[in-house]
């Protein structure tokens, strides 16, 4: 957290009449869905299941080495599209508006292990809620980090590279773990909470038939090719996982997003609810292929301002909440991802180790948030 | 092992293999109208009747059971993107060779799908369908006399019936604003010199809206005839009111196309339990838009009553029947059609 609160200057007034912007931006958006919206999505399912079929199709022919590399980069890619422009997208009600029971956020089902129903709570729930709010949004370290000089440390957070070095690696299997609050969870008198042993039983099941499909099943369909579709496989989970870690550390981790108190979100309105958002995302600069492939949360600002606006139309929104930002003289935290990765890694590093001196007389911006 | 059990153990695996998806979600891709898929039809032409109206020509999927003359089929299109249900009554005979199907739509005021169909809807459009249903069909046995007495698109379950079942006898009463309005007018008119049939054209703009009563003078032995009535609620309760009159009521088989909505309520908090959604609702405005408008996937149907596929559990609280004014009140096991059902005080509904 920064000593100095960067919203200072925004007058009461200033902030809700910011949050009335950002709401005309959005009821115009809404008003504007319509069919070549509901084209865009169905066409990227579509293309999505065609590269993901063909893929799987080459890699039956994986001892064949270009095969092999032409099938584990068409389905790395296919994964990805399905956990970030599709999943992601759809579990947030995005397209819920189309009426298409089969492209609805209660209907929807990913190539991930955790079950859909149990990442919209965690993540659309409590971490869209709870934004940045430390001890109320799990999304801030996963819990098992500290990426802000507020957090406490802890001997445990020396090795949180690894950790999170780890966690990019299996990243699915983290997701799982944290929608299901694992660490929490796994106390004694919980692990016994019928509400939980469920939860966790259909974690169980969606792990197997995920694995049972990408490590028994497909590499047995590739007969002499069932070592190299096996390597293949896990190759394009790990690509996945690794890409989904960085692009969502690049949201809320680099160095000039805002971290909040849990007693700043008492009482907050609709422009500080706004604000909060500004200030404890960033984005990802950079070409179209790129935001496609980050599932447009390279405009992580403006996804965390309207989880629920389709994401092919952030881009234009972006244009517009950014000029809000220098209007409000805010600063809109973006960058290229390798030096969003950087940053956020940077960061993993630097607070492994206890803060550098002790806060003293640091202003408390939360009360300043509030009293301005 | 038989060659069922071969089946699905080769589907068991397709699916293992398609998992988190289904098989189905991958063969849509390339063949959304086979047998097995959800039920879909393909718009192959679009054929203006009149000014506004047209008719539409529909390949269904593998899966369509076929129609009886007089029944409505429901139709899913996608309008500005999104999914919206109505039932259009099929116009096709029973026997059309080519395997496809018709509906004919009024563009009426407002109407976003039957705007849609009329005048935007593009050959190769997919659309969703449910089976074909409805009782307004013709009898087994067929009537010695008939009289068909419609009002606008009423004509179209109608035309459904003169396009299937040759009948000695046919009088048709028919009322539009103008000759130009008349939808099937060519075709009525070849019937006519034909000798298939005997046609009244009403037109309301110069003649008035029908006086039942006339009918006396138009059809004189209109008591003996096996009648099919359909157009506006005026009609028929007028109709209805007018064989009952005379103790015929038993000849007379209507169909409605809106229901006729007599009670406003005074409203609530709807709470939608598996979506974690609440919002307010006044007493007019049925429970399926107020979920929908809210972004709650509500099943529907008719979207007027008759086909119960919106039926949905009520968990708590009341709902006043908008037809009838009758209140429904929360007990396990009761299900409500939300398309007739507006909140009656606070209520929770389970979807």
């Amino acid at each position: 957290m920064t000593a100095i609160d960067p919203t200072a200057h925004l007058t009461a007034e200033q902030i809700e009449e910011l949050g009335r912007e950002l709401d005309a931006i959005r009821d115009e958006v809404i008003a504007s869905r319509g069919e070549k919206d509901a084209a865009y999505i169905r066409k990227v399912i579509s293309a999505q299941r065609t590269l993901e079929l063909v893929s799987r199709g080459v890699l039956l022919f994986s001892f064949f080495p270009p095969a092999w590399l032409i099938g584990t980069a068409g389905l790395s890619v296919a994964k990805i599209m399905d956990n970030m422009e599709i999943g992601h997208n759809v579990l947030h009600g995005q397209w819920d508006w189309m009426r298409d029971p089969k492209i609805h956020s209660t209907t929807w089902e990913w190539d991930h292990v955790s079950p859909s129903d149990q990442w919209r709570h965690s993540h659309n729930e409590l971490h869209h809620t709870y934004t940045n709010v430390i001890g109320k949004d799990n999304d801030l370290g996963y819990g098992i980090m500290r990426v802000d000089e507020d957090q406490k440390w802890h001997p445990f957070h020396l090795g949180q590279p690894l950790w999170n070095f780890i966690n990019a690696c299996f990243f699915e299997y983290g997701i799982a773990a944290y929608d299901l609050e694992l660490g929490k969870n796994l106390h004694k008198q919980r692990r016994k909470n019928p509400e939980f042993r469920a939860r966790a039983k259909a974690v169980g099941r969606k792990i197997r038939k995920q694995v049972l499909k990408d490590y028994v099943i497909h590499p047995l369909l590739s007969g002499p090719s069932f070592l190299t579709t096996l390597a293949a496989t896990f190759t394009a989970n790990l690509v996945r996982n690794i890409w989904s870690h960085s692009v969502i550390m690049c949201g809320h981790f680099p160095e000039g997003v805002q971290v909040f108190e849990r007693r700043s979100i008492k009482g907050e309105t609709r422009g500080q609810w706004y604000l909060r958002q500004m200030m404890g995302s960033a984005n990802i600069s950079g070409s179209r292929a790129m935001h496609f492939m980050t599932g447009n949360l390279s405009h992580q600002i403006e996804h965390h301002l309207f989880p629920d606006l389709p994401s092919n139309r952030y881009a234009e929104v972006a244009v517009r909440v950014r000029a809000l930002f220098e209007k409000y003289e805010l600063e809109y935290v973006t960058g290229p991802l390798p030096k969003q990765v950087f940053s956020a890694w940077h960061k993993v590093f630097r607070l492994s180790l206890p803060n550098k001196k002790p806060k003293v007389d640091a202003p408390d911006r939360e009360q300043e948030l509030v009293a301005a | 092992m038989t060659s069922a059990a071969l089946r699905s153990g080769a589907w068991k695996l397709l699916e293992m293999i398609t998992t988190p998806l289904l098989p189905s979600d991958y063969l849509d891709l390339v063949s959304p109208l086979r047998a097995g898929a959800d039920l879909r039809g393909r718009i192959e032409a679009v054929h203006p009747e009149t000014g506004d109206a047209a008719t539409i020509v529909i390949r269904p999927g593998r899966g369509w059971r076929g129609h009886t003359a007089g029944q409505y089929v429901r139709i899913g299109v996608d309008v500005d993107g999104r999914r919206l249900w109505r039932a259009y009554s099929i116009t096709s005979p029973t026997n059309r060779q080519d395997g496809r199907v018709t509906i004919t739509v009024k563009a009426i005021p407002d109407g976003k799908v039957s705007n849609h169909l009329v005048h935007r809807a593009k050959p190769g459009t997919l659309v969703q369908l449910d089976q074909p249903t409805g009782d307004f069909v013709l009898p087994k046995a067929q009537p010695a006399k008939v009289l068909y007495l419609t009002a606008g698109s009423g004509i179209t379950p109608v035309m459904g019936m003169l396009r299937d079942v040759e009948f000695d006898d046919v009088v048709m009463v028919h009322c539009a604003p103008q000759p130009q309005d008349v939808i099937f007018r060519n075709e009525l008119h070849d019937l006519v010199a034909d000798e298939k049939l005997r046609l009244t054209e009403v037109h309301t703009d110069t003649d008035g809206v029908l006086d039942i009563a006339r009918l006396d003078e138009l059809v004189p032995d209109w008591a003996d005839r096996e009648t099919w009535a359909c157009g506006p609620a005026g009609l028929l309760d007028a109709a209805e009111e007018f064989w009952s009159e005379h103790g015929v009521e038993e000849r007379l088989h209507t169909e409605r196309f809106r229901p006729s909505i007599v009670v406003a309520g005074d409203g609530g908090e709807v709470t939608f339990s598996a979506t974690g959604k609440t919002v307010d609702a006044d007493g007019a405005t049925p429970l399926l838009d107020v979920g929908e408008e809210a972004g709650v996937l509500m099943p529907s149907g008719c979207r007027m009553g008759i086909c119960f596929g919106c039926v949905t559990p009520l968990r708590a609280g009341a709902v006043r029947d908008l037809r009838t004014g009758e209140i429904t009140e929360a007990e396990p096991g009761v299900l409500i059609q939300t398309c007739v059902s507006a909140a009656a005080g606070t209520c929770d509904i389970e979807r």
